[in-house]
């Protein structure tokens, strides 16, 4: 009987672990023949590194939202840190590295870090808080990390890199380049980032959330969700746990970031403002809290939706609010729920009874 | 003496701050959701103060109790349509759907009324008190007043009345006031009616000292009120008035004193700190965990 | 638990739909939404010009400006029969990542040059992929230098294809401390108030601050503000008092400095206020007192209020049909339509050619002729895609433009 029910368990564990990995690979094979035939439009392809991005930090999210329990509202901010450590690290190895690849692969991990650590830092304020209060102070530091790399002045020459704060004062020796221009951001980067990268990346950050989650640490995170006072009385060590969690997320939000801001020309610091936060927790909320599969399927539907609502014109973005919140009221209809649920059952009951016969 | 003018320009910004805070705060009180819409319904009655008094040519105050009502309609039908079938839901889905009413309403204020900014009619005069040496413009005097004036009857309301006391119970317990024959639905919609009509009220006073009105003008003064909100602590009234007013004033400060370039960052590090200090913020309730 | 799976089915679903979709739009649709049929009904074949820019969101005000501008001048030259215009204006929502997308969708709608973007971000992030497929592109408003150079920060690696309508924002900066220094009867000591994390704003900042410096203007003050704190000026206009400015320098659009000309009415301060072509529209913002205006300077290439022809009419259809007076983003808008078109003709370019023979057409006509337009007489092209035209200073007089020398 008890072993009936793990072997269950690790079947629906696994289910959902090859569900996801076999999505992201199909859908991976799919595009890329569309592109080795040239009928993927220009449109498609220029969705295809943003939409491996926000997954990504999307996946981070849920494991923070849904398996920590904690809202956070700056996940953006992580994603600009990344971002910008991202091209800094590109920008400077420009020379030294000449293989994108391995360039792009060096800044992704030089985001993650640099994010991991700054999570680290946040975290440590962050998840003294609860509920709403956490909510705000992680929209705070959102903002704050916006405000501090809007007013950042980063040049690099032979001599060494030139930092400077609100005001310009770098001065380069010739042959010197500004990484980033306060405001203006990081402009003309070197454009390394692929599709294929991109994959891996979501095929990594799946591997790690799944391996997280089903450990030991991973059940001790979800304890803490459901009742810290339960979890602490029986050993865990609460603050630890959480801050695993809020570092593996923000870590995840960086090396998105970095893949993200390679992929442009320019990257201002605006954009990841309290809007992306939000962006990106609404693929969580619609994806379903805890469930890697739905995000990676609400970030794709939800970032192609408002483009193919373009032939409506000025009514695009009204539609996709709408749009937004029947999906919320629909997923959430008990009525629909209780039949969702019994047409299942009955689709369960079928299929056993084709066995049993 | 610049100080002081710095302190009441503070004022008047934190007034504004605080009597949004107080829409934002009286939901999230009785309704535990966070009306990310709020901001937005400013931003409509905004547009309707400005038709009623630039277009219709009515009289300041008929404008306003026009922009109340419609406001308080606005709330009430968002209410119904969007928040009430989620009431069993998570509240992550709740915000979503306010998120989702937010995006509705700027894009629907955007087709309706267009994208170019409006300035709103200067109603109050522009005079100022001199009151030894310092000037307080009359605009931050009825700003303060109106602010003070309104937390007054709420204050009131919530303590005086029976639907007041239904207020209370349900933001204890729900559970429990629906035992004792509250009609908690019903409590709600009230709630949010009162809610959207301050925005109004708000909406005059945000757009009668800053005078642009356009489609997105509700956003950036919903996330500073809710953050007023909270650092007030969140649910309590004179909370949000002097988060609000905190607010408001250590923006100014900030700006004056070290950085017009860092005021944001600044305004939210003195928030996060103070959440470290009191994480309920400064007057909200201490949560209690029962095991 | 069991709803989820189902919902992630309906998910899976629609997501292979609209990648289906997304893909099979491509070949065929154009996306064009504003096609215009040719006016005597003949089977003229018509260039496809394409564009973006904010039609929602923050920003919007001005890509709707361009955007209405577009279409009174694509109707314009369509009627008057030698080049006929296929307009496809997509959304950006100032948004360089959605501005790539738009790109996107404007490839697939087969686009043979386009009008860039209409703000300056957007612009960076698009102009490598113009220059990569070899599609010309002249932005209406993209002032930053990011739009036309690889390498802004060394004015170097110039995209060759990519155009500007209006002045780099280097340009105005220098252009405007230079300005102050020869009229020093405005105004002696100077104030700053721009908005810091504003591409336009604080790429006109920086450059004035520099010449400014170099031609010994005496600047007294420097504030800022950014997009979240865009309400309240009361602090940098105390400062700026408190400093002794007796003039203020807005590098800023007209929104913000209307809220800042009130704040500076209400607590009694009139300095002479100074600025660029942001502040264009400041009368035309429905309700604003033009009495507050009165006395502002402005360096900008049109004014709604000219007299000639060709503005009159242009002023007029936009009023007619939008309700509102065309402000320099509209006026540019209109100009590279009109550009674009007079360089086809002398070009003898036709719509059957490839892109790449259209871009060398263009590029060699933009960067030999001199055209005639709404925002400036006689202006030239270099080379590098940047524009000459004379500034025109005006002052505000009885809320209308006066020119000022």
């Amino acid at each position: 009987m008890m072993k009936n029910f793990f072997s269950k368990l690790f079947d629906q564990k696994l289910r959902s672990r090859t569900i996801s990995y076999l999505l992201v690979i199909i859908a991976f094979i799919i595009l890329q023949l569309m592109s080795s035939t040239g009928s993927l439009s220009s449109l498609l392809k220029s969705l295809l590194v943003p939409v491996c991005c926000y997954t990504v930090a999307a996946i981070g999210l849920n494991l923070n939202v849904g398996f920590s329990g904690e809202l956070n509202l700056g996940q953006a901010g992580f994603m600009s840190v990344g971002a910008f450590t991202g091209i800094c690290v590109s920008g400077m190895l420009a020379s030294m590295i000449t293989n994108p690849v391995l360039r792009l692969i060096i800044a992704i991990i030089a985001g993650a870090l640099i994010a991991a650590l700054m999570g680290y830092i946040i975290g440590i304020p962050v998840l003294k808080l609860q509920g709403d209060y956490l909510a705000i102070v992680t929209l705070a530091f959102g903002q704050i990390i916006k405000s501090i790399i809007t007013n950042m002045y980063l040049g690099f020459d032979e001599n060494g890199l030139h930092v400077s704060f609100v005001e310009n004062k770098v001065t380069l020796a010739s042959g010197g380049k500004m990484l980033l221009q306060g405001p203006m951001g990081a402009t003309g980067t070197q454009r390394i980032a692929s599709f294929a990268i991109g994959i891996i990346l979501i095929l990594c950050a799946l591997t790690i959330v799944y391996n997280l989650i089903y450990s030991k640490s991973g059940r001790a995170i979800m304890g803490c969700r459901d009742n810290r006072i339960a979890a602490e009385s029986i050993g865990i060590n609460v603050a630890n746990t959480k801050m695993l969690a809020f570092i593996i997320s923000a870590s995840l939000a960086g090396a998105a970031g970095a893949l993200y801001g390679l992929n442009y020309s320019t990257l201002v610091p605006n954009k990841f403002d309290f809007n992306t936060s939000i962006l990106i927790l609404v693929f969580v909320v619609l994806g379903g809290l805890g469930n890697m599969t739905g995000t990676i399927i609400s970030t794709t539907v939800l970032m192609l939706l408002p483009e193919l609502l373009r032939s409506l014109q000025d009514y695009r973005m009204l539609i996709y609010a709408i749009v937004l919140i029947v999906i919320m009221l629909v997923t959430n209809n008990a009525f629909l729920q209780a039949k969702a649920a019994k047409l299942r059952e009955s689709l369960i009951k079928g299929k056993k009874g084709a066995k049993l016969s | 003496m610049a100080f002081l003018s710095y302190l009441i320009n503070g004022l008047g910004l934190g007034s504004v701050y605080a009597i949004i805070a107080l829409g934002y705060t009286m939901v999230y009180g009785i309704a535990k959701m966070l009306n990310f819409a709020h901001g937005d319904v400013i931003m409509v009655g905004a547009y309707v103060t400005y038709f009623a008094l630039s277009l219709m040519k009515l009289p300041v105050l008929v404008s306003v109790l026009l922009a109340v009502v419609v406001s308080t309609l606005l709330g009430v039908t968002i209410e119904r349509l969007a928040y009430k079938p989620l009431r069993q839901a998570t509240s992550l889905s709740v915000l979503i759907t306010a998120i989702g009413v937010s995006y509705f309403l700027q894009n629907g204020a955007q087709l309706l009324w267009g994208t170019s900014t409006k300035v709103f009619p200067s109603v109050i005069s522009n005079g100022a008190l001199a009151l030894g040496g310092i000037s307080i413009s009359y605009l931050t005097l009825i700003t303060v007043f109106v602010c003070l004036a309104v937390m007054g009857c709420l204050t009131l309301f919530i303590n005086k009345t029976k639907t007041g006391k239904a207020m209370r119970a349900c933001s204890e317990d729900k559970g429990a006031a629906a035992l004792m024959g509250i009609n908690v639905n019903q409590i709600i919609s009230i709630t949010f009616a009162i809610g959207s009509g301050l925005a109004a009220i708000a909406a005059f006073l945000l757009c009668a000292t800053y005078p642009s009105v356009y489609p997105t003008l509700g956003s950036m003064p919903g996330i500073k009120a809710f953050t007023a909100a909270v650092f007030g602590g969140i649910g309590s009234i004179p909370g949000a008035f002097l988060g609000g007013l905190m607010l408001g004033i250590i923006e100014i400060l900030a700006k004056a004193y070290i950085s017009t370039q860092l005021s944001d960052a600044i305004v939210f590090a003195v928030l996060i700190i103070v959440l470290l200090i009191k994480p309920t913020g400064l007057l909200g309730r201490k949560l209690s965990e029962k095991v | 638990m069991n709803y989820r799976n189902l919902l992630k089915g309906g998910l899976a679903a629609a997501m292979a739909f609209t990648m289906a979709a997304c893909s099979s739009n491509s070949g065929s649709a154009s996306g064009s939404t504003d096609s215009q049929p040719s006016s005597d009904g003949s089977e003229k074949a018509a260039f496809k010009l394409g564009g973006s820019g904010p039609l929602t969101g923050g920003a919007a005000v001005y890509g709707t400006a361009v955007y209405n501008a577009l279409k009174i001048a694509v109707d314009e030259v369509n009627a008057a029969g030698d080049i006929q215009f296929d307009l496809n204006f997509q959304d950006d929502a100032h948004d360089p990542e959605k501005a790539v997308t738009a790109y996107g969708v404007l490839k697939d709608g087969g686009m043979q040059m386009s009008v860039l973007t209409v703000t300056s971000s957007p612009g960076a992030a698009v102009a490598p992929l113009y220059d990569e497929d070899n599609i010309f592109a002249i932005t209406p408003s993209g002032s930053s230098l990011a739009v036309i150079y690889a390498d802004a920060a060394n004015k170097a690696g110039s995209y060759g294809n990519c155009f500007q309508m209006c002045f780099t924002d280097p340009n105005q900066g220098s252009a405007s401390a230079v300005y102050l220094k020869d009229h020093a009867d405005l105004g002696t000591k100077i104030a700053v108030i721009f908005k810091s994390d504003d591409n336009y704003s604080s790429g006109i900042n920086d450059t004035f601050q520099a010449e400014a410096k170099d031609i010994g203007l005496d600047v007294v003050y420097t504030g800022s503000f950014t997009e979240d704190s865009a309400t309240d000026f009361s602090v940098q206009l105390t400062q700026a008092k408190d400093a002794g400015a007796d003039l203020i320098f807005l590098p800023i659009y007209y929104d913000p400095a209307s809220l800042i000309l009130t704040q500076a009415n209400g607590m009694g301060y009139a300095p002479t206020f100074f600025g660029c072509d942001g502040l264009d529209g400041l009368l035309t913002l429905e309700g604003f007192d033009t009495a507050l205006a009165e006395g502002v300077y402005m360096l900008t290439p049109f004014s709604a209020d000219a007299t000639d022809d060709r503005t009159k009419n242009f002023v007029k259809k936009y009023q007619d049909l939008y309700g509102e007076t065309p402000n320099q983003f509209a006026a540019d808008a209109y100009d590279c339509v009109f550009a674009i078109a007079q360089a086809l003709k002398n070009g003898n370019a036709t719509p059957d050619m490839s892109t790449d023979e259209l871009t060398d057409i263009l590029v060699k006509q933009f960067t030999s002729m001199t055209y005639d337009g709404v925002t400036g007489e006689s202006m030239t092209w270099s080379e590098t895609g940047e524009v000459t035209k004379a500034p025109m200073a005006v002052v505000i007089k009885d809320g209308v433009y006066v020119g000022a020398e």
